[in-house]
């Protein structure tokens, strides 16, 4: 039996059987889109991460203090004791460092800030003007601590759009004096709305001078040190000469973890990756039941249309073409079902995208692909049992409808 | 170009052993017009599904065009039944969801025939039925006596030198069941070797040669000197 004569004619008892045709479909086309859908989360999920990390500044090198056990990367160092103090002197230090261009030491806490009888509780930031390159945040309204230094503080502040809004409404803030915590300073700018970053909403904090920050929650000691690498190649460099400086200063031991964006970035994409396959591959169970289902139905249609294989033997049919014939209708309904399923799959996955416009759900090809092989695949393999046994029928019985 | 020689074909039910055909010795020539007859159970189906390979014997042998059918596989025999034999079922057997000329087409798309000769002999084959004004007709849509010749056509349109019809008139009323005798009577006067079996005697008394069987076994075997009319 040629191809084209073999399609048709499945094709036509699939027309012919529109109900039974329209569950397979549904069946395949609900495994296939879960697959789309759910790698498509899994990706949107790793996008959102490594974009927040990619969003603290090009080239980022981070200083924290207290050395963590585990040298890849991870969660761990981010949380690392602090046995020695890390001093904005140690920050200075690092400047000898001809793979470091920049460096912004940074205080965080947290303080009361009050004006005209308004009050917030928000995130203070210590820093010095260095932090705005670094981070790549952009002001809104005015500069970021003028005249500030590493050394030198003054009493000026920056501070976040919500703050903004809550303390100052209508208000033009540059100029007016706030307070925060028990000290008093004078607003300089007003940052931009556009940055985020992994730890806090850059529209809630108030970034004051170090110093200022030192003084004001009483302590030495700096929460990190942020580092801009002159490029790319030379962030390796930064960080062994960043090891070298501080194991010199503190009496050579090296107390300081010294982490990349980068390292954290593919530590996130490993994780985000193995989840989106193990979404995937969840999701890929649903199509072998799908596959169960096509093999059940396909059965049932061997046993509708005996008498129709009964005659076909006895026009001359061999086996192997009747074997064709149904594994065909069984492989058109997988692709059939595959086809909506991959259309359902990317409908559903910019309706996701609508829902949540901060993710970006574009289902991975590898995944439609493999879907979409996995549909094909339960076709042939749940389609070929039902086949074999409408090829071996008896074709007298057949006949007879038995 | 028929030979059953010793031929029998018993069934097991439970254990009990039926016996279908019961030593069947029989030859059939190229052109014959052969009835065959008997009592409902007798085995008429059993021997006309043997002659069309559909089932083997028991016992015995079946020699068809010189070769022993026992010798040959399950694809020999199914290309033997598209080439050289027809069949004509008193259920009709077509598909219903395919129009006349492609049930009539059927035998040829299993054979793998091109398009072109297909659609020409598909036509011819309808037009020596009568119905070249139905074939877009779905089965459902046509009468008994006109469902039974789309089933003569796709039988004759491999061109087979044996037609069999099972009771080809047992589902149709009395002026169909004639033409459809007509038909058939006709394609074996072109030279078609046609093998009917029938309880009806008016149809099964037509035939030259008169078979009767009786508990699997040839009781009666009769060829007139010519067809009555
Ligand atoms: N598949 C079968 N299994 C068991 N017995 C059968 C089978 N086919 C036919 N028989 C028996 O063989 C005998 C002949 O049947 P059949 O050839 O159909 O008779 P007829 O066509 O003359 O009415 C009957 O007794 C019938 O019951
Ligand atoms: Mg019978």
């Amino acid at each position: 039996m040629k191809l084209r004569d073999r399609n048709s004619i499945a094709l036509g008892a699939l027309i012919r059987y529109p109900l039974r045709t329209l569950m397979m479909l549904t069946a395949t086309a609900m495994g296939v889109a879960a697959v789309v859908v759910l790698t498509s989360l899994g990706e949107a999920a790793r996008g959102f991460v490594a974009a927040e990390f990619q969003a603290l500044g090009t080239h980022l090198v981070i200083v924290i203090p207290g050395k963590s056990e585990t040298s890849g990367g991870g969660l761990g160092m981010m949380i690392g004791q602090t046995p020695r103090d890390l001093t904005i002197e140690d920050a200075r230090a690092l400047l000898r460092s001809p793979a470091v261009e920049n460096i912004a030491p940074l205080m965080v806490g947290s303080a009361s800030v009050t004006y005209n009888g308004l009050e917030r509780e928000s995130p203070i930031l210590g820093s010095t003007p260095e932090l705005l390159d670094i981070r790549q945040w952009t002001m809104a309204l005015g500069r970021f601590l003028p005249n500030v230094t590493s050394e030198r503080g003054a009493a000026v502040c920056v501070i976040g759009e919500i703050v903004r809004q809550e303390l100052f409404r209508e208000e033009p803030p540059i100029g007016k004096w706030i307070r925060v915590g028990d000290r008093r300073c004078r607003v300089t700018g007003v940052l931009g709305s556009a940055g985020r970053s992994v730890m806090v909403d850059v529209g809630k904090i108030v970034v004051i001078p170090v110093v200022s920050a030192q003084s004001l929650f009483n302590s030495p000691s700096l929460f990190r040190i942020l580092i801009r690498a002159k490029s790319r190649e030379s962030m390796v460099a930064a960080q062994n000469d960043v090891k070298r400086i501080i194991r010199e200063r503190h009496q050579g031991e090296e107390d300081v973890t010294v982490i990349t964006q980068d390292a954290v970035i593919a530590t996130f994409d490993g994780i985000f990756t193995v989840l989106t396959f193990a979404l995937g591959g969840i999701a890929a169970i649903s199509l072998v039941v799908a596959g169960v289902l096509i093999m059940n139905v396909m059965l049932i249609a061997v046993s509708q249309r005996t008498r129709e294989i009964g005659l076909l033997k006895a026009l001359g049919a061999r086996q192997r073409q009747i074997t064709a014939l149904f594994l065909t209708e069984a492989i058109f309904l997988a692709a059939m079902g595959a086809v909506v399923g991959v259309l359902l799959g990317y409908l559903a996955s910019s309706g996701l995208g609508l829902v949540y416009p901060d993710l970006v759900f574009r289902p991975p090809l590898w995944a439609v692909a493999s879907a979409v092989l996995t549909a094909l695949a339960c076709g042939v393999i749940f389609g070929i049992s039902p086949a074999r046994r409408a090829a071996r029928l008896d074709p007298i019985k057949a006949l007879a409808g038995k | 170009m028929i030979k059953l020689d010793h031929l029998s074909r018993y069934f097991q039910v439970g254990d009990q052993s039926v016996h279908a055909l019961d030593d069947v010795t029989l030859n059939i020539d190229t052109g014959e017009y052969v009835s065959i007859m008997g009592p409902s159970g007798s085995g008429k189906s059993t021997l006309l599904n043997i002659l069309g390979l559909l089932d083997t014997p028991t016992d015995g042998e079946y020699w068809l065009n010189g070769i022993n059918t026992s010798s040959m596989d399950s694809d020999a025999h199914a290309s033997t039944r598209q080439t050289r034999i027809g069949f004509i079922f008193q259920a009709f057997h077509l598909v219903p969801r395919m129009s006349a000329f492609e049930n009539v087409e059927l035998p040829m798309v299993l054979a793998e025939m091109d398009k072109n000769e297909r659609h020409q002999r598909g036509h011819r084959a309808l037009e020596r039925v009568g119905l070249l004004s139905r074939v877009d007709h779905r089965p459902d849509q046509l009468s008994g006596g006109e469902r039974q010749r789309v089933a003569i056509a796709r039988a004759i349109v491999m061109e087979p030198r044996i037609l069999l019809a099972d009771e080809p008139t047992g589902n149709l009323d009395t002026v169909s069941g004639k033409e459809i005798v007509a038909i058939i009577e006709e394609l074996n006067a072109q030279g078609l070797t046609l093998i009917v079996v029938t309880h009806d005697p008016k149809i099964g008394g037509h035939a030259r040669r008169r078979i009767r069987l009786l508990d699997g076994k040839v009781v009666r075997d009769e060829t007139s000197p010519a067809v009555p009319s």
